[in-house]
């Protein structure tokens, strides 16, 4: 699950990326920061992600996820800092089937 | 051209049944909900059943219209409720329902329709408001509010969504011969028209107007704005 949830993320940042002038290091994989402290991302990046990721996610698993959910905005630590902090968070949404 | 696809919210019956056939007469691919069956149905119409406060029931429908048309043009957040009522008999019951679906239904639809709209950088949301909120209508003190809610929430969504080719506004209608102004005592709706500029029930065309002004491609230096139909 977390492989294909990596593999989907990168390939929605990199899509986006093609839209940004201020690139998301895919290479950097897990790493890559996205958004807030060190992010590259403005809110309507981080909008256009969070759009992509949820339609990934649905098209790939079935599983229809609201990233914007209150346990990411309660969270120490930003679901949306880095693509390795969006996957685990996603994957904890689609077991939680929220 | 492939036809724009408009969603329509509420169109069971009065301005969002209405709405439903003009746009379809236009040529729109058009689709839209309410909490009960249609007693009618209408070539060119898909409809759902859901309940605007509903967030699984909302994103089911998002989810097939994905499928279904690819992405989203419009968005008319037509579906409301009011209460006719002095504030101080009105159950909290009732303001929770008012609340759920005029607030809470417009807040959804407009998320997730924004969500279908970002990825072509182009869509038109038109939500609606009411002249009770300005003439300060006595009886519809938790309507206007909720409706005053959905004007400032719309205000604030049109900058956060402006750099995504999305505009957001608000046709606030006076009454119209509806279902939920049909309680209103008739002498209550004469002094309410009587305080119109133009002083006349508003139809269903007059709405619609205000709509298809808002949602033209050309209109897409118009956001955040309210019309207020009647000259309140």
């Amino acid at each position: 699950m977390r492989e294909t949830l990596l593999a989907l993320i990168i390939k929605a940042a990199s899509e986006l990326n093609l839209q940004l002038e201020n690139k998301i290091p895919v290479e950097r994989g897990v790493d890559a920061p996205l958004y807030g402290q060190n992010g590259v991302l403005d809110s309507v990046g981080l909008v256009s992600l969070v759009v992509e990721v949820e339609q990934a996610i649905e098209d790939e698993t079935g599983v229809s996820i609201t990233l914007a959910n209150e346990g990411a905005m309660s969270q120490k630590r930003s679901p949306f800092g880095s693509i390795g902090a969006l996957v685990e968070y996603a994957e904890s949404l689609i077991r939680a089937g929220v | 051209m492939v036809p724009p696809v408009t969603m329509i919210t509420g169109t069971r019956k009065g301005i969002g049944k209405f709405l439903v056939h003009h746009y379809v007469g236009l040529g729109h691919r058009v689709v839209g909900c309410s909490r009960e069956r249609l007693e009618w149905a209408l070539d060119g119409y898909e409809h759902y059943i859901a309940d605007v406060s509903d967030e699984l029931a909302v994103k089911r429908m998002f989810s097939a219209v994905r499928k279904t048309y690819g992405g989203l043009d419009h968005l008319i957040n037509n579906a409301g409720i009011a209460s006719l009522n002095h504030s101080i008999l009105t159950p909290v019951s009732t303001v929770q329902k008012i609340l759920d679906t005029n607030v809470v239904g417009t807040f959804l639809f407009c998320r997730e329709g924004v969500k279908l709209m970002e990825r072509r950088r182009y869509g038109r949301i038109v939500n609606l408001g009411t002249v009770a909120v300005p003439m300060r209508l006595e009886g519809e003190a938790i309507y206007a509010a909720s409706k005053n809610a959905v004007v400032a929430f719309t205000q604030i969504l049109a900058r956060e969504v402006a750099e995504l080719g999305i505009t957001c506004n608000v046709v606030a209608p006076t009454p119209i011969a509806t279902d939920l102004t049909r309680a209103v005592p008739r002498d209550k709706m004469d002094r309410i028209v009587n305080r119109l500029a133009i002083r006349r029930l508003g139809r269903f065309e007059d709405v619609a107007n205000v709509i298809d002004f808002f949602i033209r491609p050309e209109s897409d230096f118009v956001t955040g704005q309210t019309i207020f139909l009647g000259g309140v």
